[in-house]
């Protein structure tokens, strides 16, 4: 008795930050403290495997963190972050792709292997500078920031919004797919860029490495949350909320909300892209499937399971829908698209404000914490969906 | 002698035949005349001649046609060019077969119709050719055929001949050009034979054969042309050849500007039938997107279920595979219009007010009906059967021809395009489902169920999904991953129309399709589809609310 | 005391990722890697069924080395990256001892970073472009010069093609097998006016304006052929279109590397009598095997209208292959069993017998069949003899010097002949 009155003293001081930080920490540490010290047998043991699955969820989640950002806290429904993401990746990879240096099959010290089956001499120049790893993170942040901004620049200037910029962000990555399934375009095709060796000296083979990997990506999904928690609760934040449930009325007041649109929008386009370059090393290939418009639909999707605009909701909704794939697809290889078609259903009927709703009533229940995100949701989404309807 | 031996080879085929557990009355049995002795004594060296060696035989086989009866020999040729040859492994006797039911080929003596009891096909082998063989028979078919009482026959066989030019063919038409009496067929027996003057005649005859067939389309007076202006010498040409060249080359130059223009007008059809695959595709999501907002990503799956439709119709009737496209049409309407009601009802109405959700909530939907057709039909293609009059094409001339497919295809687009537009402007439930997506709360204070409206419009929608799926099972592989193929692309359209704009989807799937075959050509159709998408972008960024804004309070 | 919870907590949840099952003792794993939903469920299903019932047969006949076989399937659901995802659980979690999947190329590139890091075996049955060897990869599917380089002779020689159009999706096969052809082209005489080269998109289903090119390019006088390296779906539309515009196969024959059996079923191919595939294997092949084959089939997945086709073959040949190279080897060991298999031999479905050879490549008949009305293909040409798989195309700059050999002393995927290197290998 006297335990749970302490504990819930002492987290009803906790915010959200705190919790999902808290929790990525503690995660992270029993994962790699498992992995290293438990051997493979015991019950406590964290394989490889599940290392490099776990590595490959939280990119998902970062992924995700990066939708609800625009999506659930500006109005902006993106059907294209996937395209960002998978910038964010094809950086990563021409940066993999040079350190494999003269190991690839033809022995070229200079060239990957598919440009000398497409029979170039010397790299194309986009791909100049792409052995330096700082090449590389350059290119993480620039190139998703950069076409978010252009595209964000001309679309959010001229007042396109709801369903029309949805399915313009849908155009977008449908474009980038074709292109880059195009061998002349001098990114592989569609084979894309696979076969890795190592990044940054360390064998991508060595299960150490591995598990820095997803070191590395619990620690930017920390980051990325702390950032986007940071946005979301500054003046700025505030205004961007306000854009997405009442734009003119902002415009009016005398602010621009296209700016703020923009902005937001880039940053969110950089958290995917980051999302992309650490998703990349971990599972071995980048190629333009992962253009594909309904991937980008199937990443709305988690957010809108995880439950939107409250940013904890996104890594929720992230790794519960990519496990679910996991394990349906092998248990019931025949039939797993009924199971996860029908949990959108019911997710959707039942659930309209996603697992986080449901977590936040929980709570609210036993008045552990304090629901500040939940808040007026509700009118907020009336008044944000009947935009989106216009 | 002969008929001597005609009796012995039909005791031979009797006596085979009985050996072989097959009935045969004797007393049908035929009287063979002479033709039909050297023709069956010739025709039953097949099995045993080698692939190699069998233009020599088809070639003493077509000789027979000199005699009195051609009939019988065009029969034979006919039967070999179709593989309905086949002959009986036991006794290597040749036969004609046609599969029946039940995996067993109903056998016909090859020269007098009469027929035998049905065998299995492990019994027979068939008689093999090869394309060379099939093109070779084809040119003696035609040669036969030049004497044809059809008029469309004789042309078939002038224009085998042209394509194929060969000695016999070229002086049997030269012997009946006099005879002929119907003028199309004169005509193109002129171009033949000119053509073929413009090859091997004198200096004289050529420029006269230029003169006579400049306006003629056929390729093969082009490549003619072509072929003797590059064997003329590049320099110091006589008199006669500069004569030649200049006669050759204006020639030609107007032949291409025919052709360029028939070109043209090719790309627009091309254009325009592409065009109406997008309207069909698009139209019903103009109405489930467009009037209700309802996200729809089981879309595409509608158009599945059309296409399967299509296939069950044709299953259930196997007979009446020339009617079965009109009966898919009201029967995929009906499933698809029906599924579409019971989303409504059972998914989409509870999400009022909430329309990104339904783009959650129909995904979902869309992965659970891929995965039932994959359960049900099997993840592979099924197949859907092309009546008659929607194959071949519409021959206007020699480098211009429309397929029939398309041509139906694009009519009915048009159709069903002005019924959606009549249905909206002139019937009560178009004034509701207007009156509903223009106000909700008004139409219902004017006692408008708009429930009901909301189902029906769904209902809408999603049956005219299902008709477009009965058109692409015409034209793609009717699979479980349909739907997908097209479900980008009707977006596309609807936004680029106008969301909600009947007329906005037509004139957007027209110019989508139009701008997209004019690329084609020149950037190849990959880059096509990328500057399409591109442009698509950049004019939604000058037109945010597409080429024909909805106006009214619904708009912002 | 917080922390304490939540430990309990995430490892609450950690340990449901986990699921370590124990292994069962008395079997050995087989995993299946082919994709049940997504684009390629239409071609790889059938070849996940092939594998199931070629795991029944043989375990009804006693299994291997005294033990059951078990299946393990799982769907990659054509999500490439999924593909490195799956065989990683198939190798580190499930444990299984040798694996048949993949259809398209990027999966298995995607596959092969994992299956050498892990050391697990991968039977690979579909044909494609080579330039690959890998000591974990056994390619049982046709290398370029085993489909494309003898169709093309058959059209040279047999039907006295001159003039050329290389239609493909545009995608690694089609690039490398078209410009292997090319070089071979221009070998034998062919001029660059007369090579058209055509690439589509993924699942094209509108080929109006290329059908009519190909015909205009067909009109010029000489004998063209088209040589169509289309990839599955869009292979329907595209028959369509020739058969609607009318181009019989006796004006341009079309032949394909990736139309067969099963392609066809979904479709009435009347329009196409004539159209020409190259293949290891046909249905319509007479052979006893065969026709054991068919018939076990056909009773296998219940339906007596299914057809067969040559990727089956090669998973087929695969299976037994292994089969025999793990009795061979006495042990499912990764590397016993890599180097029993070299050398290993068959007997194919056709009537003759392949062999593993060196390069992880097999020995194969060339057949040239012609499609018939029924959907099925009638064999007008085959090479007298079997013919090597080729990993390295001797018609490209790049590789011709390369060579795989997996026997000792070379012991590499790709060797250099000329600088006796051996590069890109992993260990």
């Amino acid at each position: 008795m006297q335990l749970s009155t302490l504990f819930q003293k002492s987290i009803t001081k906790l915010s959200h930050l705190h919790i999902v930080v808290g929790t990525l920490f503690i995660a992270t540490l029993y994962v790699t403290v498992c992995n290293l010290f438990f051997t493979e047998g015991s019950l406590l043991h964290v394989s490889n495997y599940t290392v490099s699955l776990l590595g490959k969820y939280l990119c998902y989640a970062l992924l995700a963190l990066a939708i609800d950002l625009v999506w659930g806290y500006c109005g902006i429904l993106s059907l294209g972050h996937g395209a960002f993401f998978t910038l964010g990746g094809y950086a990563m990879g021409m940066y993999l792709m040079r350190q494999i240096g003269d190991r690839g099959v033809y022995g070229n010290p200079d060239l990957p292997d598919f440009m000398v089956f497409l029979n170039l001499t010397e790299l194309p120049w986009f791909w100049a500078g792409s052995s330096s790893v700082w090449w590389m993170v350059a290119m993480v942040f620039i190139g998703p920031g950069l076409l978010a901004y252009v595209f964000g620049m001309m679309a959010f200037r001229s007042r396109v919004s709801g369903v029309y910029l949805s399915i313009m962000t849908q155009a977008m990555t449908y474009a980038l797919m074709l292109a880059f399934f195009r061998n002349e375009m001098g990114f592989g095709g569609n084979n894309g860029l696979t076969d890795f060796k190592e990044i940054l000296g360390y064998s991508l083979q060595n299960p150490h490495t591995k598990l820095a990997l997803f070191i590395a990506t619990a620690f930017a999904l920390a980051i990325g949350y702390f950032i986007s928690n940071y946005i979301v609760n500054s003046k700025m934040g505030r205004v961007i909320t306000a854009t997405r449930d009442a734009e003119n009325r902002v415009r009016f007041v005398g602010f621009k909300p296209e700016h703020y649109k923009v902005w937001i929008f880039v940053v969110s386009a950089i958290l995917a892209g980051i999302a992309g370059a650490l998703y990349v090393p971990q599972v071995g290939i980048i190629n333009p499937g992962e253009f594909s418009p309904l991937n980008s639909i199937e990443m709305v999707i988690w957010v809108a399971i995880g439950g939107r605009c409250t940013l904890y909701g996104a890594i929720i909704g992230a790794i519960a829908v990519s496990y679910a794939k996991t394990r349906f697809t092998a248990i019931m290889p025949e039939a797993w698209l009924f199971g996860l078609g029908g949990l959108f259903v019911l997710v959707t009927l039942y659930l309209p404000k996603g697992i986080a709703g449901l977590l936040a009533n929980l709570f609210d229940k036993l008045s552990i914490v304090k629901v500040d995100a939940a808040k007026g949701d509700i009118d907020k989404e009336k008044v944000a969906d009947a935009e989106m309807k216009s | 002698m002969m008929r001597l031996l005609s009796v012995l080879i039909s005791g031979i085929i009797s006596w085979q035949a009985l050996a072989n557990d097959q009935v045969i009355n004797a007393d049908t049995a035929p009287t063979v005349d002479k033709h039909s002795a050297v023709l069956i004594e010739l025709v039953q060296k097949l099995p045993v001649t080698k692939l190699k060696k069998l233009p020599v035989l088809v070639e003493q086989l077509a000789s027979t046609a000199t005699l009195k009866n051609t009939k019988k020999t065009r029969d034979v040729l006919q039967y070999l060019v179709d593989g309905e040859l086949y002959y009986i492994k036991a006794n290597k006797h040749v036969v004609r077969a046609v599969n029946g039911e039940n995996k067993t080929y109903t056998l016909t003596d090859i020269l007098a119709d009469e027929t035998f009891a049905p065998v299995n096909k492990s019994k027979i082998k068939k008689i093999k050719t090869n394309n060379r063989l099939r093109g070779e028979i084809r040119g003696y078919i035609a040669k036969i055929d030049l004497s044809s009482s059809d008029k469309n026959t004789r042309i078939d066989a002038i224009n085998q001949i042209l394509s194929n030019p060969s000695k016999p063919g070229l002086s049997a038409v030269r012997a009946l050009l006099a005879t002929e009496q119907n003028d199309d067929v004169r005509e193109l027996m002129n171009v033949t034979l000119l053509t073929e003057q413009l090859k091997h005649g004198s200096h004289a005859e050529k420029i006269a054969a230029i003169k006579q067939i400049e306006d003629s389309l056929q390729p093969v007076v082009k490549n003619a042309m072509t072929q003797l202006l590059d064997n003329l010498p590049t320099n110091n040409k006589s008199t006669e050849e500069k004569i030649l060249a200049a006669n050759l080359t204006k020639a030609i130059k107007s032949i291409d500007g025919k052709r360029d223009l028939f070109g043209y007008l090719e790309t627009i059809f091309f254009g325009l039938s592409l065009g109406s695959v997008l309207l069909l595709a698009a139209i019903g999501l103009t109405i489930t997107f467009g009037v209700m907002g309802v996200i729809n990503m089981a879309h595409g799956e509608m158009m599945m279920l059309g296409a399967y439709t299509t296939y069950v119709i044709q299953l259930a009737f196997p007979n009446l595979i020339e009617y079965s496209l009109l009966m898919a049409v009201p029967a995929a309407f009906l499933v698809s219009g029906f599924v579409g009601i019971i989303i409504e009802r059972g998914v989409i109405r509870h999400l009022k007010g909430r329309p990104l959700e339904t783009l959650l909530a129909t995904f979902g939907i869309s992965l659970m009906l891929q995965q039932l057709v994959r359960t049900v039909f099997s993840p592979l293609n099924r197949q859907v059967q092309a009546p008659e009059w929607m194959t071949g094409s519409l021959q206007i001339n020699p480098v211009f021809a429309l397929t029939y497919n398309r041509l139906y295809i694009l009519l009915f687009s048009l159709l069903v395009f002005f019924a959606l537009l009549m249905i909206l402007k002139k019937t009560s439930l178009g004034l509701h489902v207007r009156a509903v997506s223009q106000d909700r709360e008004m139409a219902r204070a004017l006692s408008i169920k708009s429930d009901w409206v909301d189902a029906a419009t769904f209902g809408l929608g999603s049956g005219v999904a299902g008709v477009a799926g009965v058109v692409l099972s015409q034209l793609t592989n009717v699979g479980p991953n349909l739907g997908q193929a097209y479900i980008i692309d009707s977006f596309l359209v609807v936004v680029f129309g106008g969301v909600g704009s009947l007329w906005g989807t037509l004139v957007a799937a027209m110019s989508l399709g139009s701008i997209n075959k004019f690329l084609e050509p020149i950037t190849g159709s990959v880059l096509a589809n990328i500057i399409v998408l591109v442009g698509l972008v950049l004019f939604i960024q000058k037109r945010p609310k597409g080429l024909f804004p909805q106006k009214g309070r619904a708009s912002d | 005391m917080k922390f304490k919870k939540l430990l309990v907590a995430s490892s609450i949840v950690a340990s449901g990722l986990m699921a370590n099952f124990a292994n069962a003792a008395d079997t050995i794993k087989v995993g299946v890697l082919h994709s049940l939903s997504g684009t390629m469920a239409i071609s790889e299903t059938t070849l996940k069924d092939t594998v199931l019932m070629m795991i029944e047969e043989q375990n009804k006949a006693g299994g291997v080395l005294g033990k059951q076989l078990e299946p393990v399937v799982v769907d990659p659901a054509s999500n490439w990256p999924l593909f490195a995802e799956k065989t990683r659980e198939l190798l580190a979690k499930e444990k299984v001892d040798v694996i048949f999947g993949c259809w398209t190329s990027v999966s298995r590139k995607s596959a092969l970073p994992v299956l050498e890091e892990l050391n697990g075996l991968l039977f690979y049955p579909v044909q494609y472009e080579g330039e690959e060897s890998s000591k974990n990869v056994f390619y049982t599917g046709a290398a370029p010069n085993q489909q494309a380089i003898p169709a093309v002779d058959y059209l040279m020689e047999e039907i006295g093609a001159t003039r050329w159009v290389l239609a493909g999706t545009d995608y690694v096969y089609p690039r490398t097998t078209n410009k292997i052809l090319k070089a071979y082209l221009k070998s034998k005489g062919v001029k660059d006016a007369d090579i058209m080269v055509n690439y589509t998109p993924f699942g094209h289903s509108d080929w109006q304006g290329i059908v009519s090119d190909i015909k205009k390019f067909g009109s010029a006088g000489k004998k063209t052929a088209v040589v169509s390296t289309i990839n599955g779906d869009a292979n329907i539309p595209f028959y369509k279109e020739l058969g609607n515009q009318g181009i019989s196969a006796e004006d341009i024959p079309v032949v394909a590397f990736s139309v067969g059996e099963e392609e066809l079923s979904g479709f009435d191919t009347k329009p196409l009598i004539g159209h020409l595939a190259a293949w290891n294997y046909f249905q319509s092949v007479e052979s006893d095997e065969n026709e054991a084959f068919i018939a076990s089939w056909k009773k296998y997945i219940g339906d007596d209208k299914r057809v067969t086709n040559d990727p089956m073959e090669a998973t087929y040949i695969g299976f037994k292959m292994w089969v025999k190279a793990v009795e061979k080897a006495g042990t499912t060991d990764v590397d016993a069993v890599e180097q029993a298999l070299i050398g290993v031999a068959v007997p194919n479905l056709t009537g003759g017998i392949a062999v593993m050879n060196p390069n992880h490549h097999l020995s194969k008949p060339v057949l040239i069949g012609e499609i018939q009305a029924d959907g099925q293909f009638e064999v007008v040409s085959s090479t007298p003899d079997t013919v090597i798989g080729d990993a390295w195309s001797d018609f490209l700059p790049s590789s011709k010097n390369l060579i795989s050999d997996w026997t000792a002393p070379i012991e590499c995927g790709s060797f250099d002949v000329k600088t006796a290197k051996c590069s890109g290998q992993n260990f």
